[in-house]
């Protein structure tokens, strides 16, 4: 069994707003698979009492203190902007965020 | 969108049949003076897009760096909310996709919150105490803010495009999640409104948060089901968003177990969605199921190391937490010995630091109370503003006070120098002065107007001298016209009886 559906595929790309023909489904069901599969062989050398890594550094508490910095003018901002109204940012109407 | 008018049961006939439960995310935007990753400043109000840098917009490369105030401020979050701090903890990516949100994932804490397994004891209307369990307190941060444009009415739907201002992306916040709450019963909306109250009391008395509703800085999510009494499992349970207002939260809980007692009541299926709630109309309408859209394909951020709390650090921030609201309540009450009826009309009037620091000042409480309650309430509601909102001071309450103990003013004419001082004409007695208000106490300036009045009323100068003593106040007329109402009443009679050789 494969450990990846072309299911499972078509639903990522669903999820990740990644349009996909057929041809590209099966493709990558196979790649995908390969990969997952070879991640897998992780969890043979982790156990339980084995904690999981997030971070190759073993690093904690990397603050800022709360001080104001410099920020970017509006007109900075909006540079690369497509389309803007006044300082804002113009973006087509999406049913259904908030 | 259709419009659709729900079905409704009478919110008692459906309290008879079915057991409402509950559970409340409470969003609070923190009041650090930056963002959660980014040195910007975290300002309400400002022209759009001007307090943002290239990690509150999202910009390929940048890195965030933890603010370790808004940190700070979540745990002192979780300690007054009674819950465990994790000695380590992470952040995640939450993916989605919405233009709110310039990264394409809001940086949030998954399954490693930084505080968790509290509760919060909430006392209501009648004094009785409910208990609600605290699952977890997490950080995140907060998304831009979008402007629906065009279409009908200002909502989304029917919008033809949408302006954003990321300069609230990436304010802190910290978002509080209660067990599922059970047992409330009629009560449910009550409740509702009471554990928000209590949190935006909580968060505001720490100093962690403006805790403005009305701008967003308290935001509540109110999830509600509905079970038939007797039942063991729970029903499908609808999430209305974005009740932003304490009335809101109360309304928009009755309204959903209205609507799912006449959902159930057809036989039909509670659609596990979110509702949006319409404070114009009080309802809710239906947002969008949950569905694959909800699989947010949580992540460890790579881009930021754990947080680990010491157990020095956290007690050295529980030793920063002021005393609880509640036992703060409980103790001026006593100490002012206020009736229930005296004390709670004081805290709805929001009036209770205001009486605080009257009685610092130098005040009793029962003055304290009578001018905050009486005349100052008096003077806010003909000026249809909020008590507070009219600026009196403590200090002028505790001169008022003075002059009239001092017999300086009476009552009558420091109510009278309360008005001016609220028209900004000085402090009580600069204003006493300038308008010549004191009482005339000045025996040969009282004494010149009582002989003029005297020679005016022979015949009453004749029945006060045949014993009728009550015939003075005969007098009193013409001397208080002459003192222009400044006379002391009591200082007349004195005089006069003084003048006619009358043993008072």
């Amino acid at each position: 069994m494969s450990a990846i559906s072309r299911e499972d595929v078509a639903h990522l790309a669903q999820l990740a707003h990644i349009e996909m023909s057929d041809a590209e489904l099966d493709k990558m069901t196979g790649e995908l698979g390969v990969i997952v599969e070879s991640i897998a062989s992780v969890s043979e050398a982790a156990s339980a009492d084995v904690p999981a890594t997030t971070h190759p550094i073993a690093l904690s508490n990397v603050f800022r203190e709360d001080v104001v910095g410099e920020t970017l003018t509006a007109e900075e901002a909006l540079m690369n902007a497509p389309d803007s109204v006044d300082t804002r940012f113009r973006v087509p109407a999406i049913l259904d965020g908030e | 969108m259709a419009a659709h008018i729900d079905d409704l049961v009478d919110f008692d006939v459906a309290l008879e049949k079915y057991d409402p439960v509950l559970g409340f995310e409470v969003h609070v935007e923190l009041s650090t003076k930056t963002k959660m990753f980014s040195s910007a400043p975290n300002v309400f109000g400002d022209t759009p897009n001007t307090n943002v840098t290239p990690v509150c917009l999202g910009l390929p490369g940048v890195l965030p760096v933890v603010n370790k105030t808004a940190v700070e401020y979540a745990i002192l979050i979780g300690l007054a909310l009674n819950c465990k701090i994790a000695e380590r903890c992470g952040f995640a990516r939450k993916n989605y996709f919405y233009p709110d949100t310039p990264k394409n994932f809001q940086t949030s804490q998954y399954d490693d919150p930084i505080a968790y397994d509290g509760w919060l004891d909430i006392e209501l209307e009648d004094g009785e105490v409910f208990r609600v369990e605290i699952e977890r307190a997490h950080m995140e941060e907060d998304a831009g803010k979008l402007t629906h444009m065009g279409g009908a009415t200002g909502r989304i739907q029917g919008a033809d495009y949408s302006l954003v201002d990321y300069n609230r992306s990436g304010v802190p916040l910290v978002e509080i999640v209660t067990r599922t709450i059970e047992g409330a019963g009629k009560r449910a909306p009550e409740l509702a409104k009471a554990y928000v109250a209590a949190i935006r009391e909580i968060v505001k008395n720490l100093g962690v948060s403006d805790a403005k509703m009305e701008r967003g800085n308290v935001r509540c999510d109110a999830n509600v089901s509905l079970m038939l009494k007797g039942a063991d499992k729970f029903g499908t349970r609808t999430e209305t968003k974005n009740v932003n207002s304490l009335r809101a939260v109360e309304h928009a809980v009755r309204f959903e177990i209205e609507r799912h007692a006449a959902v159930l009541n057809s036989g039909a299926p509670i659609v596990q969605e979110t509702r949006h709630w319409h404070e114009d109309t009080r309802t809710t309408t239906s947002g969008r199921p949950k569905s694959d859209a909800d699989d947010y394909r949580y992540f460890p951020e790579p881009d930021l190391v754990p947080v680990v709390t010491t157990a020095e650090w956290v007690e050295e921030l529980r030793s920063r937490l002021p005393e609880p609201p509640a036992d703060r309540r409980k103790r001026l009450k006593a100490d002012w010995g206020y009736s229930d009826a005296e004390f709670r009309d004081v805290v709805n009037a929001g009036v209770t630091e205001a009486i605080e620091e009257t009685i610092a000042a130098g005040t009793t409480a029962a003055v304290a109370r009578k001018w905050w309650m009486g005349e100052i309430a008096r003077l806010a509601k003909n000026a249809d503003v909020e008590i507070l909102d009219l600026g009196v001071e403590p200090a002028t309450i505790v001169e008022l006070n003075s002059l009239i103990s001092s017999k300086k003013i009476n009552d009558k004419i420091a109510r009278q120098v309360l008005e001016f001082v609220v028209a900004g004409e000085g402090t009580p007695t600069e204003i006493v002065a300038a308008r010549s208000l004191a009482v005339v106490n000045d025996d040969s300036a009282l004494g010149a107007a009582i002989d003029a009045a005297m020679e005016a009323m022979p015949d009453v100068v004749a029945k006060v001298k045949g014993g009728k003593l009550q015939a003075i106040g005969a007098l009193m007329g013409p001397v208080m016209k002459a003192t222009r109402g400044q006379a002391d009443a009591g200082r007349v009679r004195e005089l006069v009886l003084q003048k006619l050789g009358i043993e008072g």
